[in-house]
């Protein structure tokens, strides 16, 4: 049996040029769903139907595509709970965060709490299906993976470390069946008030040295980094000092 | 007494008279400062300094800070001075920050948050205390120094390692007794991110995620992916880049520790099925948290690499193991090859040079081994061993195949 799966696209941002592009993240959403529904996956999208980003998705091998049609002021969550609601979904897959607006990466979290799902969040790859249950490997700092298994329906979020998305085909593009549902959003009205700008690179922290005097300073500023609370074996066996090392290691738990 | 001064002409005398053997002890009872006619202060540069053994006048102008010599034991217990207790009574509100705890201690990005929840507090009106809510076993010894005023420890099996629900479900309760003002979370990887955006949906709040200049009402945090500066009110819940604020060095505070009853945790619907194995020569050198590096003091290639396999380790090199031949490029570490951030460095036959120091500075806890007590890398690290690489590495090796063995055969057993 072949899971209903829902990729939720967004426009994205170059990073260098501020062009749009299709979202990187969304885009391994989209493959992933691939992986998982084949032709069946469902791409959903709120916003505008003529966004012409929306066919780089669409180039990816995607027959059909669901734009909520809705005004860029609007916030996004309520339509899509709705949408939701409404059909017999598995499993919704996001990005981790947009590429433009505010960025918070709430949005998964926010339909979680209102469809009562269970949400997993920075997957790297679902790897099985059974019985209701899936097989979910999620992406954890230095290149780790835990494996966490969840039971249907539920909302994940696409980490960067999942596979990377498919090239997009111009043609298939342009021929994807577009079906936009009318919806109202209501304006976000918390938004209004805040003020954007384009980002000011961000202070370097500077080293300061809190001393007291000249004498102070001066010894921190010429004064080579010794650390000399090291312990040091040397006339142990061979084997004890490898005991120390290893019990270091466990202490640390690097070795498992 | 009288309100009269009585003027001693002899002690003006003799005060006069610096030649004068009772001059001394006329001079130096005047105590206090002294005024002239003008109002001005005066200083009697004679009474500056003392006679030093071979009769000359000595001036100290270190003012107490010298290099403290060996034999002066008690001075340097002195300079070890206890910092300031701050403490709170009663506090009128408090302000919870939620470390990621890394390893299972505060990491540099958790004491920055300590920090800026500080500085928040002394913003805002009302005496404040800042509760730091830890989850899992802590190996943290100093939370009273990074500025932790309130502890909540939740040790319980059922929030260690990967529990996000269970956690959220704490983190409710703390909301339901504290009200806390602001929620404070790294906007981190490691988990901070989710649980910080977990308790907003639950919470109905609206945080701002990668905030990074913070005040008690404006709050700047970045948008668009990275290319906006948001400029809002400061909401309630908070997530925070690296290097937000400043962490605390100045004082010491209480970390008293409040007790959560009553949490009742549900069956989590995310089963934690552990961590995967992953291949550690796959994980890019810069990321890896565990590194075997070889350097020149290595002769028995073969055994390095088997080690390196049987710890799980991921290897790295020095120049001179990449130059010869013994390494490829992409595993040096240095100013030339790669910066590592590792948690743990095990440095084998490395002498410790320059070059090669600038790539380790981020790593936690460096190990030696080396045949020579006095180079460079035995000062920086933690844990130093002197002796052949071959024989400990063999050791090594041996512990860590016994280590295995046990761990499979309890697998069986529980089979
Ligand atoms: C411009 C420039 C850039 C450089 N960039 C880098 C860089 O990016 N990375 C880098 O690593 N180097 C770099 N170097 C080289 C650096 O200066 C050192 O030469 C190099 O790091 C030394 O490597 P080593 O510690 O492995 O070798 P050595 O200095 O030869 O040290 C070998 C150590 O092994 C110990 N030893 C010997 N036999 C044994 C044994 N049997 N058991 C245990 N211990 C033993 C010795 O006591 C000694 O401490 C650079 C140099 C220059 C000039």
């Amino acid at each position: 049996m072949q899971p209903n799966v829902v990729s939720l696209i967004s426009i994205g941002r170059h990073p260098q040029s501020g062009r749009a592009r299709r979202a990187e993240q969304d885009g391994r959403g989209v493959e992933l769903g691939l992986k998982l529904a084949g032709e069946k996956l469902s791409v959903l999208h709120v916003g505008n139907p003529e966004e012409p980003v929306l066919r780089q998705y669409a180039g990816m091998g995607l027959p059909a595509m669901t734009v909520l049609k809705q005004d860029e002021t609007a916030d996004a969550v309520p339509a899509l709970s709705d949408y939701l609601q409404q059909e017999k979904i598995d499993i919704v897959l996001t990005g981790v965060r947009s590429e433009s607006g505010e960025s918070s990466g709430m949005v998964p979290y926010l339909l979680a709490e209102k469809l009562g799902w269970p949400v997993v969040a920075r997957v790297a790859d679902i790897v099985s299906i059974k019985d209701g249950v899936a097989e979910v490997l999620l992406a954890l700092p230095r290149g780790q993976r835990r494996s966490v298994t969840v039971k249907l329906p539920f909302i994940a979020s696409v980490d960067n470390a999942a596979a990377p998305a498919r090239q997009s085909a111009f043609g298939p593009g342009q021929r994807v069946r577009m079906e936009s549902v009318n919806t109202h959003g209501e304006v976000d009205q918390i938004r209004v008030d805040w003020q954007e700008a384009p980002a000011k690179p961000r202070p370097k922290r500077l080293k300061t040295v809190k001393a007291k005097t000249a004498a102070d300073r001066f010894k921190a500023a010429t004064a080579k980094p010794q650390g000399g609370s090291g312990k040091v074996m040397k006339n142990e066996s061979a084997a004890e000092k490898a005991k120390a090392i290893f019990d270091l290691l466990i202490e640390e738990n690097v070795i498992r | 007494m009288s309100d009269i001064i009585r003027r001693d002409p002899r002690r003006e005398w003799i005060a006069r008279n610096r030649l004068h053997p009772l001059h001394d002890s006329v001079a130096n009872a005047v105590q206090g400062e002294v005024r002239g006619p003008s109002g001005l202060l005066r200083k009697n540069p004679h009474q500056v300094g003392f006679i030093g053994p071979n009769g000359l006048k000595r001036i100290d102008r270190l003012k107490g800070n010298a290099v403290v010599g060996v034999g002066n034991k008690r001075s340097a217990a002195n300079q070890e001075a206890v910092l300031p207790l701050h403490k709170v009574d009663n506090p009128d509100f408090y302000i919870v920050v939620v470390p990621d705890m890394v390893g299972g201690r505060l990491s540099g990005h958790d004491k920055d948050i300590l920090g800026l929840a500080h500085t928040m507090v002394s913003t805002i009106e009302g005496n404040g205390a800042v509760v730091a809510v830890c989850f899992g076993e802590s190996k943290e010894t100093h939370y009273d120094l990074a500025g932790v005023d309130r502890l909540i420890h939740l040790s319980a099996s059922e929030y260690e390692g990967f529990a996000p629900e269970a956690r959220l479900t704490a983190l409710t309760h703390i909301e339901a007794q504290l009200a806390p003002k602001h929620w404070l979370f790294p906007d981190s990887i490691h988990g901070g991110s989710d649980l910080g955006s977990r308790l907003a949906a639950r919470l109905g709040e609206r945080p701002a995620a990668q905030a990074w200049q913070v005040s008690g009402e404006q709050t700047v945090c970045r948008g668009g992916g990275g290319s906006l500066d948001i400029s809002r009110q400061t909401p309630r819940i908070l997530m925070l880049l690296e290097e937000c604020g400043e962490a605390i060095d100045e004082t010491r505070h209480e970390a008293l520790a409040i007790e959560v009853d009553g949490i009742s945790v549900s069956e989590p619907a995310l089963q934690d099925k552990g961590l995967m194995d992953v291949d550690p020569s796959a994980i890019p050198l810069a990321e890896a948290e565990f590194i075997l590096s070889a350097g020149n003091g290595i002769h028995n290639w073969d055994q390095f690499h088997k080690v390196a396999t049987v710890l799980g380790a991921t290897e790295g090199a020095s120049r001179v193991a990449v130059d010869d031949g013994f390494m490829p490029r992409f595993r040096q570490v240095g100013a030339t090859g790669t910066w590592v951030t590792a948690r743990v460095y095990l440095a084998v036959g490395i002498s410790g040079a320059i070059q090669h120091m600038q790539g380790i500075g981020q790593c936690d806890k460096v190990v030696a081994i080396n045949t020579d007590a006095g180079c460079d890398m035995v000062k920086r690290a933690a844990l130093s061993v002197i002796g052949d690489s071959e024989d400990i590495l063999a050791e090594l090796m041996l512990l860590a195949q016994a280590r295995k063995k046990g761990s499979q055969e309890e697998q069986s057993d529980a089979a």
